[in-house]
């Protein structure tokens, strides 16, 4: 019996990598990934901007998505709009006062798979120390081999924030055309 | 005439100070005034495009000033001794303040690359890519050097004052390009 069971264990461990959920880390190191946004100035145009530091992984799962997760962290100080009085004003605590609030994050709350790649992702982000549930429209854009040995995800996202759910203080001078932020993530994950 | 001497200063020392001392609290009451602005109000980019082109022309002048001030003789310095070592300190703190508060407020707008523009003639280029942290710091040593300069103004004025009403020296004549018709007022050795 026991000789049996030893190998047995074996081979139910070596299979259980195969069946559970890949595990992918976001690549920031080489920039294969995007948080960026747009906020209408003055009603008129919108304004583009990114975060330029963050990190995160997720879990992918083809046979059971609804145990798909997403984590990020972003460094608020990486803010860029590309215009350094802007930037340090929105870092200031007029705006995101990221001395006491350096990072936002997401965390992952449900993953409900659409179909043909898409999907919607509900999660909780912190922002300006404010937790906000938000959803993320998801729509997976490829996966595979790269061409270094390594392996592929890639998602795009869309969600709207709400300028005024998060409690900083001068948002309100930019006026209501100011209100919503268009968020659009681009993801791409190289498989641990 | 142009330069300085044992007994008063030349006219380009006392130029440098005066423009530096009008254009240095005209951009002290600025700042103040343009960080406070309302988003709508017509001075919300004026201000800081003028305080910018401003700064930059006093950095110009701290430019010439330092090496015209360390090349040149200097006038006797007036009062007692304890006297004469704190006007050396505040003297030599208002160029440590001006370095600092012109050199911070020019990598403020160019953290990122981007020049000043000087009143459309020039545009001051970016010589240092700044992070947001450091770009903040900036922000900080800016703003307290600031605070630092003009207090330290303030006292040396009035400092120039006591000398010229209770002392009666020609401290203060001597820069403002007059001096006693004889011979120097002397300080009281009280």
């Amino acid at each position: 019996m026991k000789k049996f069971f030893v190998p047995a264990l074996l081979v139910s461990l070596l299979s259980l990598p195969v069946q559970a959920a890949e595990h992918y880390l976001i690549d920031t190191s080489k920039h294969h990934a995007f948080i960026t946004f747009k906020i209408k100035h003055l009603g008129y145009s919108w304004l583009l901007g990114r975060f330029n530091d963050f990190s995160g992984s997720f879990d992918y799962d083809a046979n059971n998505p609804s145990a798909n997760k997403v984590d990020i962290s972003i460094d608020m100080s990486s803010i860029d709009t590309n215009h350094a009085e802007r930037d340090k004003h929105l870092r200031s605590d007029d705006f995101f006062d990221v001395e006491k609030y350096p990072k936002a994050t997401f965390t992952t709350t449900s993953y409900a798979d659409k179909g043909h790649g898409k999907a919607v992702l509900k999660g909780t982000l912190t922002l300006h120390g404010v937790k906000k549930a938000i959803t993320i429209d998801v729509d997976q854009i490829g996966a595979g081999p790269d061409p270094w040995g390594g392996y592929r995800r890639g998602f795009e996202g869309t969600t709207t924030l709400h300028l005024s759910d998060y409690n900083l203080k001068k948002a309100n001078i930019l006026g209501p055309a100011a209100e919503n932020v268009e968020l659009y993530l681009s993801i791409e994950g190289i498989r641990q | 005439m142009l330069l300085n001497n044992r007994a008063r200063y030349g006219l380009v020392a006392i130029a440098l100070h005066w423009l530096m001392a009008a254009g240095i609290f005209f951009l002290f009451g600025l700042g103040l005034y343009m960080t406070d602005l309302d988003y709508y109000d017509s001075w919300y980019h004026k201000g800081p495009d003028l305080h910018k082109a401003l700064g930059m022309i006093v950095l110009l002048l701290l430019i010439a000033r330092i090496p015209w001030r360390f090349l040149n003789v200097r006038p006797e310095p007036q009062g007692r001794p304890w006297e004469q070592r704190l006007a050396h300190w505040v003297h030599n703190g208002h160029y440590v303040l001006m370095v600092l508060v012109l050199v911070t407020g020019y990598l403020i707008p160019t953290a990122k690359g981007e020049g000043i523009d000087v009143f459309g003639f020039i545009e001051v280029p970016s010589i240092m890519l700044l992070s947001g942290p450091q770009e903040d710091l900036a922000g900080q040593v800016h703003w307290l050097s600031a605070w630092f300069l003009v207090v330290l103004g303030v006292l040396h004025a009035l400092a120039a004052y006591k000398h010229h009403f209770v002392d009666k020296d020609d401290t203060l004549l001597r820069m403002i390009g007059r001096k006693a018709v004889t011979e120097p007022r002397k300080g009281k050795s009280t």
